[in-house]
């Protein structure tokens, strides 16, 4: 159980990015968290990778406080950061250094022939294209086993078919083990296509605004009525997200005052 | 311009100088993107390289066989051959190229070791950078020939001097790379270290030593070329062995046959100590992704 307790990031200048996120994740859920630029769904999302730690609240997963990245949570990031001196199977078992040679090729061989890519074992991250770049980021991230999984935006740099293809690859994968799955993502489909929840994000400071469950059987049929319904609910709660008059916070109902005397 | 726009500027500075110098000959071997397999290929293309100066060397000797010229003062191949052959035979070509590669290779590994250790440490840390750099920007710039005199003063006459002046050029192309490329490596992949959890060692070893290795070799067979340079600024003010003595001595005994000798040396010891450079190296970087693949 990975729980988010009043999570705030405040940064030295003084620029509030997120503030008050409580949530709880169970093991084996996908959360989707979608919002306006500056939303601070990324920001959220490096502090539960432990990578920028929040600077107010805690993450704990299982109890254990994580202030530092931790062995259980993955990342994949947009871009696939594959490290261009390592072969393509070296960079899969980038995280797999503790383990005797022969375990790490086992499993490095088991993770490129899930993601299809056993004849690249060899090449450089260079021959690759853009999708099978992340292909093996995707490999290289799941191939220590983590509990959480933490994917920021990692198919917005592909094209619509590449992408519609990873997304039932990841899904493939998370079959496999079950770990927990929160993604960032700007693509309302692809949120919908993955989630357990929705979580909307709203921005200035950043928070959690709505949530939004979907059971939708999968696997998830884009044109069905059903996914529609979903699109709408959470494509209007995006809107309500973005919509100035809504804002309680004194301060900005004047900025948003002035806002529209000047135009 | 703030400080880090001045840092950028200047990492962007040190690339540009440091490629400038080695650039044209980068693409020319060894970048060993897997060869084409027709084999023939494979040794013509290196002897493409030896048609001008076998040519040139060729056209003039007939020059001079037809008596277009008489080659007093541009002696004709033949006769820099024999000057070559006489004075390996004496033994005197290796015992001065020997005293030549010896202090070559003492300078450089003196400045590429103080250069890699300082550049690192400036390229890591920006109080560092900031402290260090503008002095050594300064010291930099001055003349290789102006410290001769000083370094006779402080370390004597004989070999000291003469490595400690090699080191002084050898050491900033390597520190400005080393530097450079410390400071530049790209903070995303960094992060992946991050992500899994790399200790400080495990970091140096695993990211920032591969990731700053081709900028590295870069730097080193700049240092190097400097080197081939400072060495010869120090025989000229007062040796009695190396290559350098023996022009000195070709121009004092008025044999231009010996200082072409010499010169040639230079150019096979040069071109020959950079190679292996290039051939050490090659094995760490064939990652690299090469736009012209010669």
């Amino acid at each position: 159980m990975l729980v988010l307790d009043c999570v705030g990031k405040t940064y030295p200048n003084g620029v509030r990015a997120l503030e008050g996120v409580s949530l709880s994740v169970a093991l084996g859920e996908i959360v989707v968290l979608v919002g306006g630029s500056g939303c601070g769904k990324s920001t959220l999302l490096r502090a539960i990778s432990g990578l920028d730690p929040p600077t107010q609240g805690k993450v704990t997963l299982d109890g254990a406080p994580i202030t530092a990245p931790h062995e259980k949570i993955g990342i994949i990031f947009q871009e696939p950061r594959l490290l261009p001196w390592l072969s393509v199977a070296h960079n899969v078992g980038f995280g797999l250094e503790p383990y005797p040679k022969v375990e790490r090729q086992k499993r490095v061989a088991a993770a490129l022939a899930r993601v299809g890519l056993s004849e690249k074992a060899r090449a450089w991250p260079r021959e690759l294209s853009g999708g099978q770049a992340q292909r093996v980021a995707i490999a290289r991230a799941l191939v220590p086993r983590p509990e959480v999984l933490l994917l920021d935006e990692p198919f917005s740099a592909l094209d619509a078919f590449t992408r519609a293809d990873l997304q039932d690859h990841l899904l493939d994968l998370w079959a496999d083990f079950k770990p927990t799955l929160i993604m960032v993502t700007h693509d309302v489909e692809e949120a919908i296509v993955l989630a357990d929840r929705i979580m909307v994000m709203r921005a200035q400071p950043g928070r959690l605004f709505e949530e939004i469950a979907s059971d939708l059987p999968r696997p998830r049929d884009r044109q069905s009525a059903a996914f529609d319904f979903v699109k709408r609910r959470v494509l209007a709660a995006l809107d309500r997200s973005l919509d100035r008059t809504l804002v309680t916070d004194d301060r900005q109902d004047k900025a948003s005052a002035g806002a529209a005397l000047w135009w | 311009m703030g400080p880090p726009m001045l840092r950028r500027s200047a990492v962007a500075i040190c690339n540009a100088v440091l490629s400038a110098g080695v650039m044209t000959s980068v693409a020319d071997e060894a970048r060993t993107e897997p060869a084409p397999p027709r084999r023939l290929a494979r040794w013509l293309r290196p002897a493409l390289g030896l048609i001008l100066p076998l040519g040139l060397a060729l056209g003039w000797e007939i020059a001079v066989r037809l008596g277009l010229s008489n080659g007093r003062l541009v002696p004709p191949p033949s006769v820099i051959l024999s000057t070559c052959a006489d004075l390996a035979r004496t033994g005197e070509l290796q015992q001065h190229a020997a005293a030549t590669l010896w202090r070559v290779g003492w300078g450089f590994l003196l400045g590429v070791a103080g250069g890699t250790i300082v550049g690192a440490v400036a390229g890591y840390s920006a109080l560092a950078f900031r402290l260090l750099d503008p002095t050594l920007q300064g010291l930099r710039a001055v003349p290789s020939v102006a410290w001769v005199p000083l370094f006779i003063l402080w370390f004597g006459i004989f070999e000291a001097s003469k490595i400690i002046l090699i080191a002084v050029g050898v050491f900033f192309p390597v520190y400005l790379g080393v530097m450079g490329a410390v400071a530049s490596v790209d903070r995303k992949i960094v992060e992946v270290g991050r992500a899994f959890r790399l200790s400080g060692p495990a970091m140096i070893r695993r990211i920032l030593l591969p990731a700053v290795l081709p900028a590295y070799v870069l730097s080193l067979r700049a240092g190097l070329g400097l080197g081939w340079m400072f060495v010869l600024a120090a025989e000229f003010l007062g040796a009695s062995s190396g290559l350098g003595f023996l022009l000195i001595d070709g121009q004092q005994l008025g044999k231009p046959a010996q200082i072409v000798a010499a010169i040639v040396a230079f150019a096979i010891l040069g071109k020959l100590s950079d190679w292996l450079i290039v051939l050490i190296a090659a094995p760490f970087l064939r990652w690299e992704d090469v736009v012209a693949r010669r």
